[in-house]
């Protein structure tokens, strides 16, 4: 016992002297791992062990102020939906600490993946219960899709303070798109679970639920799971964060981001939509004549500059590098055009690096910049041919009259807008968003 | 000659015979998992489906479940089924018939299109931090509440795995398109950048 204490002290005494040469940095002595006889003790070390950023990096996920998800118990975060910075992130890569989060007002659970189960029923075969050792058994896959939730990027009036503030010149594109991230997952596709389970040819939907207490159920058509669905089990290289599913979520490539169940438990074969809350009443959309479409499934094809954008600030006039993201939900992106002078030209964005399918794709355009005040706003177009609309082929297409008039009037805005983002450079430089006003 | 080309066709018909039963009876991976009981089935599949298809036993009435209500959901729902608007939580009832107007009021049975997403959604997610905590009875019960109050049943009128499937939404065809089967392709729906018709 003694000796223990000594020996405890003299580490201790170690790795505070270690600690004064590293400036302050923590270093506690992690007593479990056993060295051999005379070599130091090993140190447990928040920079060495895992890793973290440099104090001088600081992008942060925001929420939406409460408006979303408010929960009354008290020291509970009173937000749920948390957005990417993308104004301050490179590459099309979203680092898994920054991938949005909407977790509709339930909590993470804190769950042990060694006692974790997936059950797989319906009309199969042979039903079976997998736990995550049994699906990294079967052939992995890694692809690099992005997930964005069915409201990113919508607009909507003062009853709904995200959408409301989308349309505001402070906004900034985290605010305009932040419910949009793109990673590389690893798991397992369904149509290997699909010849694992023998799935009957009556089937025509899915139902995927997850492991939280609120249990999110979502209805998706067989047709994604011969597709491209997949269960995950890993992202950007190591295990799902708690936010994000861990352990277990699925993943549908293109789809909405509500059909990418997390804490994935269950996926029950049927031949019917089980029309769970979240398909219903909500994540439908209002059409002109009071009714809904529902089952959108798909998000269209959509980009944005992310640098300059609002409340961003151009040193001075000169070369300006102009960069954004664009994806599809329904392909690869094909082509990026970027236009300087709200929109009476556009140019040929230059496309960066490895496009993939249903997946963030970066573009840039050089830029000299006179001091003018200009308007810079980008257009994807897909693989399916899609082009992104402007607000006003939006407006034509869905009947709807979307600008600052007829949302504060009270309208609906719409689901699934994906309308060309403007941002506006004013003389001194600041970037501010320009919607509804070109 | 023949009889090469007959050793042939058997050992072709073997393989098929061998690959058809293979994929019908075996996986390709073989016994990776484990199959679940039909009690493990039982309990973790609480999905209700439109028709009713996994509706538990059990029954109640408005008259039994305006007292649960009163005391397990009014205080996020409201007294009158109003909602909370510093909760985020939308009206229960109200506004039957008005969804097509000028003035629309959504609530659950104004713009609700099936009964059954009520029950399924009362059982496995309420009442909030508890739950899971509601007895098949009881949830029977406060569905027939929020109906009654909704005037979409009468206040005695028993709900059960037959009854409740029956129920008529006001707002059923109001979700486009209204068909379940006519969901399934996006093509025909006219869905395009997606965005559907």
């Amino acid at each position: 016992m003694s000796s223990k204490q000594s020996s405890r002290r003299r580490f201790m005494k170690t790795s505070a002297a270690l600690a004064g040469l590293g400036a302050g940095i923590s270093m506690p002595v992690n007593a479990q791992i056993p060295r051999p006889p005379g070599y130091p003790p090993r140190r447990a070390d928040e920079y060495y062990d895992y890793g973290i950023r440099s104090p001088y990096v600081t992008s942060k996920r925001i929420g939406t102020n409460g408006q979303r998800g408010t929960d009354p118990r008290e020291g509970k975060p009173r937000d749920y939906g948390f957005r990417t910075p993308h104004h301050e992130l490179f590459g099309t890569i979203t680092p898994s600490s920054l991938h949005f989060i909407i977790n509709h007002g339930y909590d993470n659970p804190n769950i042990n993946p060694a006692e974790h189960k997936l059950m797989i029923h319906g009309l199969v075969e042979r039903p079976v219960t997998m736990s995550l050792d049994d699906l990294y058994r079967l052939p992995a896959v890694s692809r690099v899709h992005f997930i964005e939730c069915s409201g990113n990027s919508n607009v909507t009036g003062k009853r709904f303070y995200p959408g409301w503030l989308r349309t505001q010149p402070e906004a900034t594109v985290q605010d305009t798109h932040g419910l949009a991230s793109c990673s590389e997952w690893t798991g397992v596709l369904l149509t290997t679970l699909l010849e694992h389970v023998g799935v009957k040819k009556e089937a025509t939907w899915f139902i995927a639920e997850g492991a939280e207490t609120g249990h999110h159920s979502k209805s998706i058509p067989m047709w994604k799971a011969l597709d491209d669905a997949m269960v995950v089990y890993a992202q950007n290289g190591e295990p799902l964060r708690p936010e994000q599913g861990f352990p277990l979520r699925l993943l549908t490539p293109g789809f909405e981001g509500v059909n990418n169940v997390k804490w994935l438990r269950r996926i029950k074969f049927t031949d019917q939509p089980q029309l769970s809350k979240r398909e219903t009443s909500n994540y439908t959309s209002e059409r002109a004549d009071g009714t809904f479409r529902w089952f959108e499934f798909e998000n269209g094809t959509k980009s944005v500059i992310t640098r300059p954008s609002g409340q961003m600030k151009l040193s001075g006039p000169g070369y300006h590098d102009i960069t954004g993201i664009a994806y599809s939900g329904r392909g690869a992106i094909t082509r990026v055009e970027v236009s300087t002078n709200g929109g009476r030209n556009w140019q040929d964005a230059e496309i960066q690096g490895t496009v993939h399918s249903k997946a963030f794709t970066r573009f840039r355009l050089p830029w000299m910049w006179k001091g003018e005040e200009t308007v810079l706003m980008s257009r994807s177009t897909d693989d399916k041919g899609d082009v992104q609309p402007s607000v006003a082929e939006i407006n034509q297409e869905l009947g709807l009259n979307l600008s600052h008039e007829w949302l504060d009037a009270g309208n609906p805005g719409t689901s699934h807008f994906n309308g060309i983002q403007p941002w506006r450079v004013k003389r001194n430089g600041e970037v501010e968003n320009a919607l509804f006003t070109v | 000659m023949h009889s090469l080309l007959f050793k042939r066709i058997i050992v072709l018909g073997l393989l098929t015979l061998y690959f058809s039963t293979a994929s019908s009876q075996e996986s390709p991976y073989g016994d990776i998992g484990y199959t679940p009981t039909q009690a493990e089935v039982e309990t973790l599949d609480i999905s209700i489906m439109p028709d009713g298809e996994g509706l538990p036993p059990g029954q109640g009435t408005a008259r039994q479940g305006e007292p649960l209500y009163q005391t397990k959901c009014v205080m996020c729902h409201g007294p009158n089924l109003e909602g909370r608007r510093d909760y985020r939580v939308g009206r229960l009832a109200g506004g039957v018939g008005t969804m097509r107007t000028d003035k629309p009021v959504k609530s659950f049975g104004s713009y609700n299109p099936v009964v059954t997403t009520l029950w399924d959604y009362t059982r496995r997610a309420m009442p909030k931090f508890e739950e899971g905590s509601l007895s098949n009875e009881e949830v029977y019960a406060l569905s027939a509440y929020i109906l009654y109050k909704n005037g979409i049943i009468g206040q005695d009128e028993v709900m059960n795995a037959q009854s409740l499937p029956k129920v008529e939404m006001p707002n059923r065809n109001g979700f486009i398109p209204p068909a379940l089967e006519d969901i399934l392709d996006i093509e025909a729906r006219g869905c395009r950048s997606g965005r559907c018709r």
